[in-house]
């Protein structure tokens, strides 16, 4: 039982419990709640997505089916709740959400696992659509464009616990977080969850070693569908409505950007991803109209340039601490920073005229305010300034990471010199 | 009498209209180590794919342990105690040399599928991957990424998860091919060490190596055996030395 319980596996579970347990008393505003909520949700179905793509090296693009089935699931079993007087708890209504994701994995994994790679992939994107079509096919059971609502208050409740309020809510999400995590790292010490890694890497091979590899991955298939159920589920008491908008192709691409984002190669990068991009989506999106483009940015910067996510940035970071060299590349990177920025405002500047020119109705004006300053887009002379910025900006960029790529070579060696 | 370890018959494969393997019938008595040679696309690898599965056949049979194995999937076979190596690594990159061979000793060790056992407490798989890992010389490098070895190394590690699961007939694809002088020794000392009491069917390019190993020797030419025997009667054969005129075989 000794690695059960390891000293750093007790710290980070002990911090993690924390950070959970402290979080909803930062900040008393409304909207904190809420973000803390949304953030736990993600945290699981970003997870649950991750068992594929990271752990098992399926993309599906309809993660989305088994949450939002989930989901529906979920609020379907509690309006009979109500409409029965059932004493079913509320506390264990996103379980009923995870066996019904389980059950959708379980009957469309057997038609998606028996290849992996595109065509798992286009499966998983047809699947997903089918799934987005019969929300409208069946309006009996998905409610149409208004969806399903329901009271997460029901007269059964445990210790007079009856989540009524937002705090109670969030403590619910919290839990289940908490254990889906704990639940979802466990499977990866598991024989299964090490066959899955090797049938990531090599699935002929794991034939060869006696293991079926469509049979590994329907099985991670149908485990995932689980934790995406429950994510659905606690959707479902958070809003308490489901729309079809949980099930489509917009909530399957938000989660793979979540596990891209915070990077595939690291257990705790999904939760990274999904915390960040859940930040960004209500935070940028009250400032600017233009933020899908700056996070389909991000994202295409992140993946080109970072392809370990922000957890692979994380990574790299520590390994120039133990080389003795992270001091340095701060400095380095306070050098980037003034091209960086100009770069980065220049380009700024210029996304915000083209959305005001396009949004303007008056001919030869078309007034935004950025960085406080008041430019008008319509005149052609304008855009010269923020071009500039950005031409120099890049060009400026390219050279220092040019001088900082060549020093990164030597690292291996510096790591070596240290450790001797 | 007791079923041969492994028995062809009239095994042949096509690819589209080339027939690669024409009619070979072979016996693998146990405990034997029987090597396949010829010259280059003489169907070799072929043959070691049909009876692994790794291709179906077109027609013929194959038993392991007198059990009829034909149109069984790979794993199926494995699972009855037949395990083979690659002639390219094909190994599981991003994992640990003590996890590639850990996954390859699970199976034999009843977890299969388990996602209720947690696997660093297997002691039991732990213990024996381990085991192996000394066997194949890469203690030294038990933690390192499959990926960063050397190309000796991988050879190795390739040995070792064919052997990990204890099968009892193990099938090696040219393990020395691509080796050095002095890694070929080292390869040879390894897999005698390794096939200790089991059955072993290797195809082989380097003379020495096959003649210093092999108790019995089949000679595939064009998608046909031309001549079994001990190595002193293969190296009489008048149509073996045809076969391999001009190579250097007489030599070996």
């Amino acid at each position: 039982m000794k690695a059960l319980f390891s000293r750093s596996r007790v710290i980070i579970l002990a911090g993690y419990l924390a950070v959970i347990v402290v979080a909803p008393l930062v900040s008393q505003k409304g909207y904190w709640l809420s973000l803390l909520c949304q953030i736990g949700i993600a945290t699981i179905f970003a997870l649950s997505f991750n068992m594929l793509l990271g752990q098992t090296g399926l993309l599906s693009f309809g993660h989305a089916v088994y949450f939002g089935l989930g989901a529906f699931a979920t609020i379907h079993l509690l309006r009979a709740v109500h409409e029965h007087s059932w004493g079913f708890p509320v506390t264990l209504l996103p379980f009923a959400g995870g066996v019904a994701g389980l059950l959708f994995g379980v009957a469309f994994g057997y038609v998606m696992t028996r290849r992996a790679g595109t065509t798992f992939a286009m499966i998983s994107l047809g699947i997903g659509e089918m799934v987005a079509a019969s929300s409208l096919m069946f309006p009996a059971f998905f409610g149409g464009e208004g969806g399903v609502s329901s009271n997460r208050v029901t007269k059964a409740s445990w210790f007079g616990i009856t989540y009524g309020s937002p705090l109670q809510m969030y403590y619910l999400i919290a839990g289940w977080a908490f254990l889906c995590s704990v639940g979802i790292y466990a499977l990866t010490d598991t024989p299964l969850g090490r066959l899955a890694n090797a049938v990531r890497d090599n699935p002929e091979r794991a034939e060869f070693i006696g293991y079926d590899p469509r049979w590994v991955r329907y099985l991670m298939v149908a485990l995932a569908g689980f934790f995406a159920g429950v994510a659905g589920g606690l959707t479902a008491l958070n809003y308490e409505i489901v729309t079809a908008e949980t099930l489509n192709a917009g909530t399957s691409g938000i989660v793979i950007m979540m596990a891209f984002v915070g990077g595939i190669g690291f257990f705790h990068g999904p939760i990274i991803g999904a915390a960040l991009i859940t930040v960004l989506q209500i935070a940028v999106a009250g400032v600017t109209e233009a933020w899908p483009f700056y996070f389909g940015l991000l994202f295409t910067a992140l993946v080109l340039y970072a392809p370990g996510g922000i957890a692979g940035i994380f990574a790299e970071h520590r390994r120039l601490y133990d080389a003795g060299q992270l001091g340095r590349a701060m400095r380095e990177y306070l050098v980037a920073a003034v091209p960086f920025a100009l770069c980065a405002v220049g380009l700024v500047t210029l996304v915000e005229m083209a959305y005001a020119l396009a949004n303007t109705t008056e001919p030869g004006s078309a007034p935004l305010h950025v960085f406080g300053l008041t430019l008008n887009a319509a005149q052609p002379l304008g855009w010269a300034p923020p071009a500039i910025a950005v031409a120099a900006g890049g060009a400026l960029l390219r050279a220092v990471f040019r001088r900082i790529a060549g020093r990164r070579e030597t690292l291996p060696a510096a790591l070596r010199r240290r450790q001797a | 009498m007791i079923a041969p370890a492994l028995r062809l018959g009239k095994v042949h494969k096509s690819f589209g209209r080339t027939e690669i393997i024409r009619g070979v019938d072979l016996v693998v008595q146990e405990r034997e180590r029987h090597a396949i040679i010829g010259p280059n696309g003489a169907g070799k690898s072929t043959l070691f794919n049909l009876i692994s599965a790794r291709f179906p056949v077109s027609s013929g049979v194959i038993e392991l342990k007198g059990a009829d194995v034909t149109g069984l999937r790979p794993f199926e076979i494995y699972r009855l105690g037949l395990s083979r190596s690659f002639q390219i690594s094909n190994i599981f990159h991003n994992l640990s040399v003590f996890d590639n061979v850990r996954c390859a000793v699970l199976w034999s060790l009843g977890y299969r599928y388990s996602f209720w056992h947690r696997l660093s407490g297997l002691r039991e798989a732990g213990d024996r991957a381990d085991l192996i890992i000394e066997a194949i010389g890469l203690s030294r490098r038990r933690a390192t990424h499959a990926a960063l070895l050397s190309y000796a190394e991988q050879r190795a590690l390739e040995i070792g998860i064919t052997i990990a699961g204890g099968a009892e007939v193990i099938l090696l694809d040219e393990p020395t091919a691509g080796m050095s002088h002095s890694e070929t020794e080292e390869a040879v000392a390894l897999i005698r060490r390794v096939t200790d009491g089991k059955t072993l069917v290797m195809v082989e390019h380097d003379m020495s190596v096959v003649f210093g190993l092999a108790d019995r020797i089949s000679v595939l030419v064009h998608g046909q055996i031309i001549a079994t025997g001990s190595p002193a009667e293969i190296r009489q054969n008048p149509a073996v030395r045809e076969a391999y005129l001009g190579t250097g075989f007489a030599d070996a």
